[in-house]
C-alpha cells in the first residue's frame, strides 16, 4: 500500500470534481456541434447528410451527434478535452433542410475544419466522416448526400491521371464520343478467344475493349496469357483499320506487389490503358495505381463493381455522386456511371448531374448539377469521361449523344457482340450509327425529333446498321428508379 | 483503311462539308487543314496547311483554303481540324480529302 501514491485526498467520494464530467446532450448549449446559423470559412471540408433519428430523439441532437462523432468527441466528456481547443477541432452542424415528402428525415448541413484531415490521404477523411458515425445507435439510418472540398484540400490531390483532352490527344479522336464494348461472356474464354473477341470488335469499329470487372486470373485465362492475346488483337486491329484503339486490361488483384506486376506487363506489351476495381481495390489501393499510371503514362480506367451497395439505399449509405467525386479526387481518366437510358440503377437527372461533376473543367463549378448540394469548383483538376454502359444498342445512340455530348464513351457490351454477324458487324453498326448522329447534330438537326430519320438514313449505306436495327427493335428498359431525387414541393 | 472521325460514313459531299464548318464557325472554333500522303496510327503531326485559319471567319473562305490544299497535294490525306481556345483543346477532326483510286 505505501507504494501507492498519495495523489488524491479520496475523501470518502466527496472530493470536488476538477472537470465537468458526465454525459451531456451534443446540442447542449456552449458545444459547437449544433450551430445553425455559423458560417463555415473558405477552408472547411462541407458535408450534406440524411439524417434519420430514432424514435424519440430529435433532429438537433441526432445532426449534433453526427458532427460531434464524425469529428471531435467521444460519448462522455473526458478531461483530455481540456487540453485542446474544442472550437478549433468540432464539426459544426450549421443548416437544416427538411425534406419534401419524408418527415422523419432531414438534411443537415456540416462543416468540418481542415486541420481535421492529412493532406492528400482521402482514407484519412473517411474515417472520419463516414467512419464509426454510421453505426451510431441514437440513429435509424445516416446518408452522407455530398461532399465538398474546399481548395485548399482539392489541391493536396493530383486527380485523374491524364483527363480527357490528354486522353484525346493520345488517341488522336476529336469530336465524337468514344465507343467501346465489353468482351462476353464474362467467365471462361480462352485467352486466344478472347483475344480474337477483342480483334473482332475493335476492328470493326469500336476505339476501346474492356475486361468485364471480374476478370482477372482465373484457372480458364490466366492473366499474362490474356494480356498477351489481348495486345495482339489491339495491335493488328491498329495496323488494319489505321486509327488507334485500346482494351482495358483489369489489373484488379489479391495484393498490390501483384497490381503493380501486371500493369508493368500491360505497358511493356504497349498498351495505353489499364483498369481497376476502384471499390473493390480499396482507395489506397487506387491512389497508387493512379500514381504509377500518371508516372507511366497510362490511362486509367475505373469500374464501380460494389457501388450499389453503397449507394442504393435512399436513406443509408453515401450516395453515388460522392464515389464519384471521390474517383476523380484520386485520379481516374475513366469512370462508370449511369446510361439513363439502359438495364442499370440510375435516376436520370441524378446521372446527368453526376457527369457534368465527372468532366467539368478549369475552375468550372458543379452548382448547376441535378442533386448537387454544393458548388465545387475544380480548380486546373482534370476531368474524367463518364462510362455509360448495359443494356444499351443502336436505337438509343440519338438520345444517348443528346443526353452525354461528345466528352463520353458509350459502351455496347451485348449491343456489339450480340450482333447477328457477329462482333465486327456489331461494332460496324455503333461506328455508323454514332458518327450519323453526330453529323446531323451538328447540321443542327433535331436529335429527340428525328433520331429514328437518321438512323434509317444512315442504315441505308450499312447493312450493318439495319441488321442490328432489325435485332434490338422495340427494347427498352422501364423501371422505376429506387434512388430518385426528391420532387420539390410545388 | 479508317480516318477516325466520319470515316465510316460515305464520303461528305462539299455540302455537308460545309455544314460541318459552319457549326465549327458557330462555336468561335479555330478551323484548320492538315495533310499527309502517309497516314498512320503512329503519326503524332500531320503537316499543316499554312497556319490554323486564325482569321478566317466565312465558310466560303476555308471551302477555298481547302480547294487550294488539295490542288498542291492532290495525293495527300486533307483533314480538318477545330481547336477551342476558350477550352484550350482540340474538339474535332475529320478528313475531306482521299487520294484517287
Amino acid at each position: 500500500m505505501s507504494e501507492i501514491k498519495e495523489n488524491s485526498a479520496n475523501d470518502n467520494g466527496k472530493e470536488k470534481a476538477l472537470f465537468d464530467a458526465g454525459v451531456k446532450d451534443y446540442s447542449a448549449a456552449g458545444r459547437y456541434y449544433y450551430d445553425i446559423g455559423y458560417k463555415p470559412t473558405e477552408t472547411q471540408v462541407l458535408a450534406a447528410f440524411r439524417i434519420t433519428p430514432q424514435e424519440g430523439v430529435s433532429f438537433e441532437e441526432a445532426a449534433a451527434a453526427v458532427a460531434a462523432e464524425s469529428s471531435f468527441s467521444t460519448w462522455t466528456t473526458v478531461w483530455s478535452d481540456y487540453l485542446v481547443d474544442a472550437s478549433r477541432y468540432s464539426a459544426r452542424t450549421y443548416e437544416m433542410k427538411p425534406i419534401p415528402g419524408h418527415p422523419d428525415q432531414m438534411m443537415a448541413y456540416i462543416a468540418y475544419p481542415l486541420d481535421l484531415f492529412e493532406e492528400g490521404s482521402l482514407p484519412n477523411l473517411m474515417s472520419s466522416i463516414v467512419g464509426n458515425v454510421f453505426g451510431f445507435k441514437p440513429l435509424r439510418a445516416l446518408r452522407l448526400e455530398d461532399i465538398y472540398f474546399p481548395p485548399a484540400l482539392l489541391k493536396t490531390f493530383q486527380g485523374p491521371p491524364h483527363g480527357i483532352q490528354v486522353e484525346r490527344d493520345k488517341l488522336d479522336k476529336y469530336g465524337r464520343p468514344l465507343l467501346g464494348a465489353t468482351m462476353k461472356p464474362k467467365l471462361g474464354l480462352s485467352a486466344k478467344n478472347y483475344g480474337r473477341l477483342v480483334y473482332e470488335a475493335l476492328r470493326g469499329g469500336l476505339d476501346f475493349t474492356k475486361d468485364d470487372e471480374n476478370i482477372t486470373s482465373q484457372p480458364f485465362m490466366r492473366w499474362r496469357d490474356r494480356f498477351e492475346f489481348v495486345m495482339h488483337a489491339v495491335k493488328q486491329a491498329e495496323a488494319e483499320t489505321g486509327e488507334r484503339k485500346g482494351h482495358y486490361l483489369n489489373v484488379t488483384a489479391g495484393d498490390m506487389e501483384e497490381m503493380y506486376r501486371r500493369a508493368e506487363l500491360a505497358k511493356e506489351l504497349g498498351s495505353r490503358i489499364i483498369m481497376v476495381d476502384y471499390l473493390v481495390a480499396g482507395f489506397t489501393a487506387f491512389a497508387s495505381l493512379s500514381k504509377w499510371c500518371r508516372e507511366n503514362g497510362m490511362l486509367l480506367h475505373a469500374h464501380r463493381a460494389m457501388h450499389s451497395v453503397m449507394d442504393r439505399q435512399q436513406n443509408h449509405g453515401v450516395h453515388w455522386r460522392v464515389w464519384a467525386k471521390w474517383c476523380r479526387i484520386i485520379g481516374a481518366d475513366h469512370l462508370h456511371n449511369g446510361t439513363v437510358v439502359g438495364k442499370l440503377e440510375g435516376d436520370r437527372t441524378s446521372t446527368l448531374g453526376i457527369n457534368e461533376m465527372m468532366r467539368t473543367t478549369g475552375t468550372a463549378k458543379t452548382e448547376d448539377c441535378h442533386g448537387h448540394h454544393f458548388d465545387q469548383p475544380w480548380l486546373s483538376m482534370p476531368a474524367m469521361f463518364p462510362v455509360a454502359s448495359g443494356g444499351i444498342h443502336v436505337w438509343h445512340m440519338p438520345e444517348l449523344v443528346s443526353i452525354f455530348g461528345d466528352d463520353a464513351i458509350l459502351q455496347f457490351g451485348g449491343g456489339t457482340v450480340g450482333h447477328p454477324w457477329g462482333s465486327a458487324a456489331g461494332a460496324t453498326a455503333n461506328r455508323v450509327a454514332l458518327e450519323a448522329v453526330v453529323q446531323a447534330r451538328n447540321e443542327g438537326r433535331n436529335l429527340h425529333a428525328e433520331g429514328v430519320d437518321i438512323l434509317k438514313s444512315a442504315a441505308r449505306h450499312s447493312g450493318e446498321l439495319q441488321a442490328a436495327m432489325e435485332t434490338w427493335k422495340g427494347i427498352t428498359f422501364e423501371y422505376e428508379s429506387v434512388d430518385a431525387l426528391e420532387k420539390p414541393t410545388a | 483503311m479508317k480516318t477516325e472521325t466520319f470515316s465510316y460514313l460515305p464520303a461528305l459531299t462539299e455540302e455537308k462539308i460545309e455544314k460541318q464548318i459552319q457549326y465549327f464557325l458557330n462555336n468561335d472554333w479555330v478551323v484548320g487543314i492538315e495533310y499527309t500522303s502517309q497516314p498512320d496510327p503512329a503519326l503524332a503531326f500531320w503537316d499543316w496547311w499554312r497556319l490554323p485559319l486564325f482569321n478566317m471567319q466565312s465558310v466560303d473562305e476555308i471551302t477555298a483554303e481547302i480547294e487550294a490544299c488539295k490542288l498542291k497535294n492532290p495525293d495527300s490525306y486533307i483533314r480538318l481540324t477545330s481547336y477551342d481556345n476558350a477550352r484550350q483543346t482540340q474538339v474535332m477532326s475529320f478528313v475531306v480529302h482521299r487520294p484517287e483510286g
